[in-house]
């Protein structure tokens, strides 16, 4: 860039290619660590599997009154991963369930990570009791044990995937805030929000401009990592049967095998699967999520271990 | 602007002249933590009461779903529950039941929520007990000797296992460790019934029971202990102290026992206490999977019904002994860490 390209650049231009330099770094050197990488590419395919599934497969093979096969028969050439107690395809199941366990991790996440944003700018932009009072309230959600808090609120509202989300949302946000707040008060300290305070900015000018930009790259690593968490949450809700009866989940596979007698018989196609799907799935966002960490947290820059 | 510069942070940082003289100070610390405690607990129950009161309809018209019922029958039940009064009256009434002792009764077993939590407390207590005793030993040991080894083939594959033991579900373990086993350990519950007479064959029994619940909640936990332990000690594993007592000749396994461990272990014992919530939320999981009889369980089959009173019960005692918990971690750190004493 030479310097008259440069004045004849409006302010709001600059700020955008400033911005897209520093994401093309990022991203050189997220995808210079392999682990990341490999995390994100698997995950693609199996966000782009989980979109593409009612392409790629027949639904009516979830349906119990269209099942074809025999109940628990083990893996064969036709059913490749055996049958469930209703004779349905585990594979097919498996391969379905991933929609749901995606849906309800990524909504969740949002929900959490908006209102963990939310309470953690709110706290550390207006110090005072308003602070105080936000802390003691995260700080209690924080060591409250969210299991149980989600399983109290899904066992009082309808069953359902809306209310799985809702109540992991609700109990997950803590940590999100509580990072939020660290960050938007390092921001807080720096001069240049002095100046923009000094040159009459608002609040809803300061947050926005300044601290929303800031926070979000430690944010977007911390959403990453919240996803697995959510998708654990959801197979364990779904797995003491809060979920939704009719949906085709991993949690509420492995409750089928627990409660229809596969375990007892042995049947590991049951469970091998739908767990295996999860613990990947988990791993995939854990990966993308430290490798995104190494890069945008500041603390961990320079020293990996 | 002048907010900057007369923000509270900078008053609350002005230290009370009594607190640096040590002995008001601690009492003050320990009254503030306390009150604290109190807060979180209050906010509990008062969470606990009106997060079971969104259910839509009132609990009377469920528990008689089922069996046909005259009005007079309806309105007694619902003067019984103390249904029929306004929201915050119900409230001072629930209150006023805890602070003696009485949790309200269960809808399915009409018995006292109290007596059934007692009876599966012991369970849990032990379940959770030995589960954490033995993660922390063996988190600890381990995540010691990956940090003193570091980057060493040891600690890769001990990072590895224990990041991988952490993103698996605890349900799912417990169901593989069933299969796997395959009938050599008792499947439900904690006792047989054909099990001898006498406190050793009981004994035995109840161990011979409590083996996979036990091993299924030790292996997600241990991991969280590891990594922590790890972490901690690969940040004291430059300080100077070390090279200090490395250069005083004490042989390796000495610096690392006598010097660096010490230090290391301070966040880490705090954090044991921390990570209770989860182990709570990991019991009640695990519980479920092998019908081991305790609070756990007792959520699992009361979901079903859903047996609010009872719900809300354990919910109440969970959430406060995890609130007791934390208290416990924040006195124990200051006597641990006289740094924090002095400042």
């Amino acid at each position: 860039m030479t310097t008259t390209e440069n004045a004849a650049e409006s302010p709001r231009a600059i700020a955008w290619r400033r911005r897209r330099a520093s994401i093309a770094k990022t991203w050189h050197e997220f995808a210079s660590q392999k682990p990341g990488l490999i995390g994100l590419i698997c995950l693609g395919v199996t966000v782009l599997a989980a979109l593409l599934m009612p392409v790629l497969s027949d639904e009516s093979g979830l349906d119990v009154t269209k099942a074809t096969g025999g109940p628990l028969n083990p893996p064969s050439a036709q059913y490749w991963l055996g049958t469930d107690i209703d004779g349905r395809s585990v594979l097919l199941m498996t391969l379905w369930g991933t929609r749901v366990s995606l849906l309800v991790g990524f909504s969740a996440t949002l929900l959490s990570v908006l209102i963990g944003t939310l309470i953690g700018i709110t706290a550390a932009h207006f110090g005072g009791w308003v602070s105080a009072i936000l802390l003691r309230f995260t700080d209690f959600f924080l060591v409250l044990p969210s299991l149980v808090l989600a399983i109290a609120l899904s066992a009082v509202m309808r069953q359902g995937i809306g209310t799985i989300i809702v109540a992991i949302g609700v109990t997950a946000w803590p940590s999100t805030a509580r990072l939020v707040r660290a960050q938007t008060l390092t921001i807080e300290s720096r001069p240049y929000i002095e100046r923009a305070k000094a040159l009459g900015g608002g609040h809803l000018h300061i947050v926005g401009k300044h601290v929303l930009p800031g926070v979000m790259p430690l944010v977007l690593a911390n959403t990453t990592l919240v996803v697995g968490n959510s998708i654990i949450a959801d197979a364990t809700l779904s797995f003491l049967g809060v979920g939704d009866p009719n949906a085709v989940s991993w949690g509420a596979m492995l409750e089928t095998a627990l409660n229809n007698g596969a375990v007892s018989k042995g049947a590991w196609w049951n469970l091998l699967p739908p767990g295996i799907a999860i613990v990947l799935v988990v791993l995939f966002f854990t990966l993308v999520g430290r490798g995104l960490e190494t890069v945008l947290n500041p603390r961990l820059k320079g020293q990996r271990s | 602007m002048t907010q900057t510069l007369s923000s509270p942070d900078h008053a609350s940082s002005l230290v009370d002249p009594d607190e640096r003289r040590g002995g008001t100070g601690t009492l003050r610390f320990v009254l503030t933590r306390i009150g604290g405690a109190l807060a979180s607990v209050v906010l509990v129950i008062v969470l606990g009461f009106f997060l079971f009161r969104m259910l839509p309809g009132d609990p009377v018209s469920f528990m008689i779903r089922d069996r046909p019922t005259s009005p007079q029958q309806l309105a007694e039940l619902r003067e019984q529950l103390g249904v029929d009064k306004p929201m915050l009256s119900q409230f001072f009434n629930y209150l006023g039941g805890l602070l003696h002792g009485d949790f309200g009764t269960s809808y399915l077993e009409r018995r006292p929520v109290l007596d059934m939590i007692g009876e599966r407390l012991w369970p849990t207590v032990l379940l959770v007990g030995s589960a954490t005793v033995l993660a922390v030993a063996i988190g600890l040991w381990l995540g010691i000797r990956a940090a003193w080894k570091h980057d060493s083939f040891f600690d890769r594959a001990q990072t590895g296992i224990a990041l991988t033991l952490w993103s698996v579900p605890q349900f799912w373990l417990g169901l593989i460790l069933l299969v796997v086993t395959n009938g050599v350990f008792p499947s439900r519950g904690m006792h047989s019934p054909d099990a001898a007479p006498g406190f050793l064959p009981q004994t035995l029994d109840v161990l011979h029971h409590l083996i996979l619940p036990c091993l299924t909640l030790l292996a997600v936990f241990y991991a969280q202990y590891m990594l922590i332990m790890r972490s901690s000690l690969l940040g004291e594993m430059n300080a100077d102290y070390l090279t200090t007592a490395r250069a005083k000749g004490l042989r390796d396994d000495l610096v690392r026992r006598r010097h660096a461990v010490p230090n290391a272990l301070l966040p880490t014992v705090t954090l044991v206490f921390m990570q209770f919530g989860m182990v709570v939320s990991g019991a009640v999981t695990v519980e479920a999977v092998f019908s081991w009889p305790g609070l756990g369980q007792l959520v699992y089959t009361s979901l079903h019904g859903p047996d609010l009173p009872v719900l809300q019960g354990v919910f109440v005692v969970l959430a406060g002994s995890v609130v007791l918990m934390n208290l416990l971690a924040e006195l124990l750190y200051r006597v641990l860490d006289p740094r924090v004493r002095t400042t």
